[in-house]
């Protein structure tokens, strides 16, 4: 402890004043040392480049360049994913597009919504009762070869499973219901072509009348055939897969 | 005291007068700095020791700041100021820990 206690007197000493030309010589220099630390602290703070030498600011410019050219790299790396998803964005789309399409068409003729344009309505009024089921297949087939896209006859909608039939007090049946006259047929297609193949010899207009019915037929640019054909679940049917299409 | 006193004053003047580096004085102001700061640490360390004497503080002190920006200057010359500067630092660094050190010792023995 006492070599600290004279540690500290030394200083104490020497710290006390003296007016020696190398006392004053030495705290010039302190002053001189105070301001210098400062100045520099301070340059140090606000310089920027310009303060570098010539070999760092050559460095800097390497180190500057060489990321500036990595990421031009990634730059283009980027926009070629980029490019790649876009196009194959658009390819996507025209695909659902595609297949939006076929389903709706598929829709209509599986008859699982409603349909509407152009088109034919037939009234047969039977006050014999001599029209028959059979009379109904005709008409159907007849429009069918005439291009009808969606048919309605009564309630039902006319799918590819439907069948006709006669319950047994003479009502005719389609798809298992009655129907009773006068019986009215909805058919969208070209109504032009249809009503001809209505209207020929031989054809449905002709038959009915034969039996003592009033076939009507008109033509309209707007049907709604709002029935709907619900479609069982498949039991015994699978799909078998093929090739997706290509696009 | 007086030039402890003189140093905070020195301080005082920079941090008032705002004053900036001239371009030519840049390179070598830093260096100057850590050698009068050894110096400065080396003068303690004496009057510690009991062998302080006011001339060759001063001396040393002028020295030491001439030598180091002599170094510097001499290294930009030869194109290696920037290696030749922080291996000034490196020794000046040095030279400071130990005087701190040998300070410490008389003052705490520890």
């Amino acid at each position: 402890m006492s070599g600290g206690a004279t540690g500290w007197r030394r200083l104490v000493r020497m710290g006390a004043p003296r007016a020696t030309k190398a006392n004053a010589l030495a705290t010039v220099l302190a002053l001189l040392l105070g301001f210098a630390i400062v100045t520099q602290v301070r340059q140090t703070r606000s310089e920027g480049l310009d303060a570098l030498r010539q070999t760092e600011l050559v460095g800097l410019l390497d180190d500057v360049s060489q990321r500036s050219d990595r990421l031009d790299k990634d730059a283009a790396q980027l926009r070629r994913t980029r490019d790649e998803l876009v196009s194959g964005g658009a390819s996507d789309r025209e695909a659902r597009k595609a297949a939006r399409e076929r389903l709706s068409s598929l829709e209509v003729l599986a008859g699982t919504v409603p349909a509407k344009g152009p088109g034919i309505t037939i009234t047969i009024g039977d006050p014999r009762h001599e029209i028959t089921d059979s009379v109904l297949l005709d008409a159907l087939q007849e429009l069918r070869d005439a291009g009808a896209e969606a048919v309605q006859i009564g309630p039902v909608r006319v799918v590819a499973s439907t069948y006709f039939g006669t319950a047994q007090d003479g009502t005719v049946q389609v798809d298992g219901v009655g129907v009773r006259p006068p019986y009215r047929i909805l058919a969208i297609g070209d109504p032009h072509t249809m009503a001809a193949a209505m209207a020929i010899p031989g054809g449905l207009a002709e038959n009915v009348r034969q039996l003592g019915g009033h076939p009507t037929i008109t033509q309209s640019q707007t049907i709604h055939i709002d029935a709907l054909h619900s479609p069982p679940a498949h039991r015994y049917a699978q799909p078998v897969p093929t090739a997706t299409p290509t696009q | 005291m007086i030039p402890a006193i003189g140093m905070v004053v020195g301080i005082l003047v920079g941090l008032l007068f705002h004053p900036t580096v001239p371009v030519w004085m840049q390179p070598y102001l830093p260096i100057a700095v850590i050698a009068a700061l050894d110096a400065v640490f080396g003068a303690v360390r004496a009057v510690l020791d009991g062998i302080f004497n006011d001339k060759v503080f001063v001396i040393s002190f002028l020295s030491n700041v001439v030598v180091a920006a002599f170094i510097v200057f001499l290294g930009d010359q030869l194109g290696v100021g920037s290696q030749l500067s922080t291996g000034v630092v490196v020794v000046l660094g040095i030279r400071i820990f130990s005087n701190v050190a040998s300070i410490r010792r008389h003052l705490f023995h520890a």
